[in-house]
């Protein structure tokens, strides 16, 4: 168990700067007047972060990731179960990545 | 801790928001099948930091002060000696800088709390706790303690799985191999049904879609994020309010 001043120093300087985005959106949404196309805007943001969050692992990743968010997608639809979701999102990406390394 | 205060609202329209012991628990409840991904990708970093010749301890003060997985693990990658100690914390603010828009779409709840509350709760605040919380409120649950609850069972997930992959170094194999690395995107991907709100909700996806792939094959990090977020919440609202103003006339 040791580090250098350097690496502490480091690890300050992260955490700090990592801290001020977690708090400024909530600062900043306290300082603006509130207009109504800043409330539409608002209502569009979690689930346009949530897209762009997942799209990239879904549609360029490759065709095991692809149809394992579509099984997961369907099962999500159907039974509004996270849990089950992702168990079954899990079971066909593993079952999947496991046949296309072995084509 | 202090349970059931609420704060009392000024527009009656509003419903009041709670921060209650039974709100943390449910939200620690509900995290857990999450938390579980969270220790495979923490126990990834930790192996990793260990190759690149992070201490045990420093893992563990990186894990519980800076508390973000993608960007401890990008920092990784800069981790030489001398330390670029400018270079690491401006990458750090740069990856992180999409905390800004999770806390923005929060904050007509949260500002409602008291700010030592509000702003010591929003330290534990990450893409996986704003997730569940966001899908929580949606559903009518008004409880900040909740975002609290997820945060802490995230943060004990991470800071636990980090150390022991940096303590243990490479006796487990990548996890992807058995699939676990999808599981972060499944759980959204349940989640963001939840958050379907109709037809109107096509487009502005659809756009956060496209720039984030785009933006994931050009630029390094997480720029996707932030940007293929900006961009579909704002076609989206540029639509409603030019719609809006058809109405209007």
């Amino acid at each position: 168990m040791q580090s250098s001043p350097q690496a502490l120093l480091t690890i300050l300087g992260m955490a700090l700067v990592t801290y001020l985005t977690r708090a400024g959106g909530l600062w900043l949404m306290g300082h603006i007047p509130l207009s109504s196309r800043l409330k539409e805007w608002l209502e569009y943001l979690p689930g346009t972060i949530l897209v762009a969050i997942i799209a990239p692992t879904i549609f360029s990743t490759g065709w095991p990731e692809t149809s394992a968010a579509l099984a997961t997608l369907l099962v999500a639809v159907r039974t509004r179960n996270v849990l089950l979701s992702m168990i079954v999102g899990v079971l066909v990406v593993f079952v999947l990545r496991w046949c296309s390394s072995g084509l | 801790m202090s349970d059931q205060s609420s704060v009392a609202v000024s527009d009656p329209s509003d419903v009041e928001i709670t921060f209650t012991l039974k709100g943390l628990l449910a939200g620690a409840r509900r995290v857990l099948p999450i938390a579980l991904s969270v220790c495979a990708y923490g126990f990834t970093f930790g192996v990793l930091a260990r190759q690149t010749g992070l201490s045990v301890l420093e893992v563990f003060l990186m894990s519980s002060l800076v508390y973000a997985g993608s960007s401890q693990l990008i920092v990784l990658s800069l981790w030489t000696m001398p330390l670029p100690i400018g270079m690491i914390v401006l990458t750090t603010l740069i990856v992180n800088l999409r905390n800004i828009l999770l806390g923005a779409s929060l904050s007509p709840w949260f500002l409602r709390l008291p700010a030592a509350k509000a702003y010591s709760t929003f330290f534990l605040l990450a893409d996986e706790n704003w997730a569940l919380t966001m899908s929580d409120f949606e559903q009518g649950g008004r409880d900040g303690a909740f975002l609290l609850g997820c945060g802490l069972v995230l943060f004990v997930a991470w800071v636990g799985s980090t150390v022991l992959g940096c303590t243990l170094g490479a006796v487990i194999r990548d996890p992807a191999q058995w699939g676990l690395d999808f599981a972060f995107t499944a759980v959204f991907l349940a989640l963001l049904v939840s958050l379907w709100r109709g037809k109107a909700d096509m487009f502005p996806w659809l756009v956060a879609a496209v720039v984030a792939v785009v933006c994931a094959h050009f630029l390094p990090g997480k720029w996707y994020i932030l940007l293929g977020g900006l961009a579909g919440s704002i076609a989206g609202s540029s639509i409603s309010i030019i719609k809006g103003a058809h109405h209007a006339k």
